[in-house]
């Protein structure tokens, strides 16, 4: 053995313990019964009503997710690119200073904040506006996802924005396009890769919270991931939530080898 | 003589404080190669990007053709731009490249293809159509941009460094295919380069440029032989700047020895800076030069040889095929019409000051 492959046995042994371990045990109780036989049953369930809906509803709650994100994101890289040195790294340190905070505490504020009597509605109410009463729906779920998710998909996309060569921009118009057939047919397709970037740690995060929607959509509104956590920790049916988890597992696969396909160069390594 | 082309009328531009043009004005004929020479930050860049259309000037017009195009967006020009570090779309094929212009002016499919045959013939890159700019060389991405650019069939091509990444001698060979480009399609360049080879080879015309203004303009054989200020005679090619009085016309006292030259209208008595250039410095025996010397370096250069020749207190750079070992006393000698004599500058400012013809 060389000496590098001896300076990574620590990672060899935390991926063991942390990953492989981890995941053959998720994959050995989502393929077996109480009894300890095999069965296909734990991930058939899916299928009955209650699970699907709250796959189905996690999928679209997390596809508007990522679409808003990436509405918000892409105009706002954008403008982080024009932007001179000096200011560009202030703007951009507005938006990581959040993401330092803890997960858990920042979408407990947003709590605080939707509730009946929270902070928006004391304010609405005194200014005599209706109140705003979102808790407890998917509406605040859909804004927890984007408030914690939005800076992942700024940053891939300001990256490969920020790439782009401002000559390829001048050649562009140089030989006669005007600025919507510069973004369309350059800017656009150069930041593809970005974009996918952008989509995947925004998608697969959102896709398997259940704090976001603990904590934003009460008891009210379940998530797969919600239902998961369910089976572990209230059930106690780990057989249920491994197999449940294994059919989460096939979605983000997808999405990595989407992913995978367009982000050749690796611009989504940035975090 | 061809007509004007472009008239650039008191061109103003500084960034951030910074004057990079001061009052410049240069005219361009049509079907002329003519080259923005100088060091970097000397304004021949800003230049040609107030020609493109990437900025506008703090004062001043850019007139095209008889018309203002001062503040006409790129996209409204008829000129196009080959980049520096070729600037090429890399995530299109190499015909999709060249076709971007065109089919941005809705050509039909049938004029376009026939375009891409032509531009990519015209380049000699045939059968590259389905290739992607990332699997082409330097030089054959620099000879696509030029050809993406020119089935837009411009009047004037603008060339920003377009051989500044390649090695020499792929430089050399893109020169002569440039010239030979230039005369098949019979378009005005304008080319921008720091290298006095590249422009001494190509251009018809060459705009000697420092600090924002132009030193000189002219035609190779002319900046090269008759340098109008020290500036530009020590940019292009090396040389002898000696500080020298003119005793009267045709006569100039050189480090205490009396020349004849050809020139004249300097005054009487004046001082003046002389351009002796090492290839016309003339070696020969001690008795029969016009001044003494010693011979202090030698260096081999292939074609000739190089010495450095002290000589009344002054190191004289020389360029010659006859060889004089370190040591040896020499005479030097000057043929009259190789002295080039140019006034003084009398303050730094002026020596910066705008020449033109």
């Amino acid at each position: 053995m060389n000496k590098k492959k001896l300076l990574g046995t620590p990672y060899f042994i935390w991926s063991a313990i942390f990953i492989v371990v981890p995941l053959c045990m998720v994959f050995y109780y989502g393929l077996t019964d109480k009894s300890g036989a095999f069965t296909l049953e734990n991930i058939i369930s899916i299928t009955t009503a209650e699970h699907s809906k709250a796959l189905w509803l996690a999928l679209v709650l997390s596809l508007i997710s990522t679409l808003i994100c990436l509405l918000l994101a892409y105009p706002l890289a954008m403008i982080l690119c024009n932007m001179n040195v000096n200011q560009h790294s202030f703007i951009l340190l507005i938006f990581i200073l959040p993401m330092w905070m803890n997960f858990l505490l920042r979408t407990l504020a947003w709590q605080t904040l939707l509730e009946k009597t929270g902070v928006i509605n004391s304010m609405l109410g005194f200014l005599h506006l209706p109140t705003l009463n979102i808790i407890n729906t998917p509406y605040a779920i859909v804004l927890g996802m984007v408030y914690n998710f939005l800076p992942f998909m700024v940053l891939p996309i300001y990256n490969s924005l920020a790439k782009i060569d401002g000559n390829v921009i001048n050649a562009a118009k140089d030989l006669g396009a005007n600025g919507l057939q510069v973004f369309t047919k350059i800017t656009l397709p150069l930041t593809i890769p970005g974009i996918i970037s952008g989509i995947t740690m925004v998608f697969i995060p959102a896709l398997t919270t259940f704090v976001i929607s603990k904590l934003l959509g009460g008891s009210k509104v379940l998530l797969i991931g919600n239902v998961v956590e369910e089976e572990f920790t209230q059930a106690s049916n780990w057989h249920l939530g491994s197999g449940l988890s294994i059919v989460l597992m096939l979605f983000i696969i997808v999405n990595m080898v989407i992913s995978a396909i367009f982000d050749k160069d690796g611009e989504g390594s940035v975090l | 003589m061809n007509k004007k082309l472009i008239d650039l009328k008191n061109i103003s531009k500084s960034f951030d404080g910074q004057m990079v043009l001061d009052d410049l004005n240069l005219y361009i004929r049509e079907n002329e190669f003519l080259t923005l020479l100088g060091p970097s930050g000397c304004g021949k860049t800003t230049t040609l990007r107030i020609l493109g259309g990437f900025e506008t000037p703090d004062t001043g017009h850019v007139i095209f053709d008889g018309t203002d195009i001062t503040k006409l967006p790129p996209n409204k020009r008829q000129l196009n731009t080959v980049f520096q570090k070729y600037a090429l779309f890399t995530h299109m094929t190499i015909a999709e490249n060249i076709a971007f212009g065109l089919k941005i002016k809705n050509k039909s499919k049938a004029y376009i293809d026939d375009k891409i045959k032509y531009a990519l013939k015209l380049v000699n890159l045939d059968g590259f159509e389905n290739r992607m700019p990332d699997s082409l060389s330097g030089g054959q991405q620099q000879r696509i941009a030029i050809a993406r650019a020119i089935v837009n069939e411009p009047k004037v091509l603008l060339l920003d460094e377009p051989l500044g990444a390649l090695d020499l001698k792929l430089r050399q060979d893109m020169q002569y295919e440039l010239i030979r480009l230039k005369n098949e399609l019979g378009i005005t360049f304008i080319y921008v380069t720091h290298d006095q080879e590249e422009a001494l080879t190509m251009s018809d015309t060459i705009v000697v440029m420092n600090q924002g203004y132009i030193q000189q303009i002219g035609s190779p054989e002319k900046i090269y032989n008759e340098p109008e200020n020290a500036f530009v005679a020590d940019f292009i090619g090396e040389s002898n700047i000696i500080s020298s009085t003119m005793i009267e016309d045709k006569l100039v006292e050189i480090l205490g020895v009396k020349f004849p030259c050809v020139d004249t209208g300097f005054g009487c008595n004046q001082p003046v800076d002389v351009v002796i250039r090492p290839e016309d410095v003339l070696l020969s025996s001690p008795a029969s030069g016009k001044m003494k010397g010693v011979v202090t370096h030698l260096i081999f250069k292939g074609v000739h040889y190089e010495m450095e020749v002290t000589a009344n207190g002054f190191e004289w750079l020389v360029h010659s095929t006859g060889m004089f070992p370190v040591g040896t006393e020499v005479g030097i000698d000057v043929d009259p019409f190789n002295i080039q004599i140019m006034n003084k500058p009398a303050s730094e400012d002026e020596e910066a000051v705008g020449v033109n013809e």
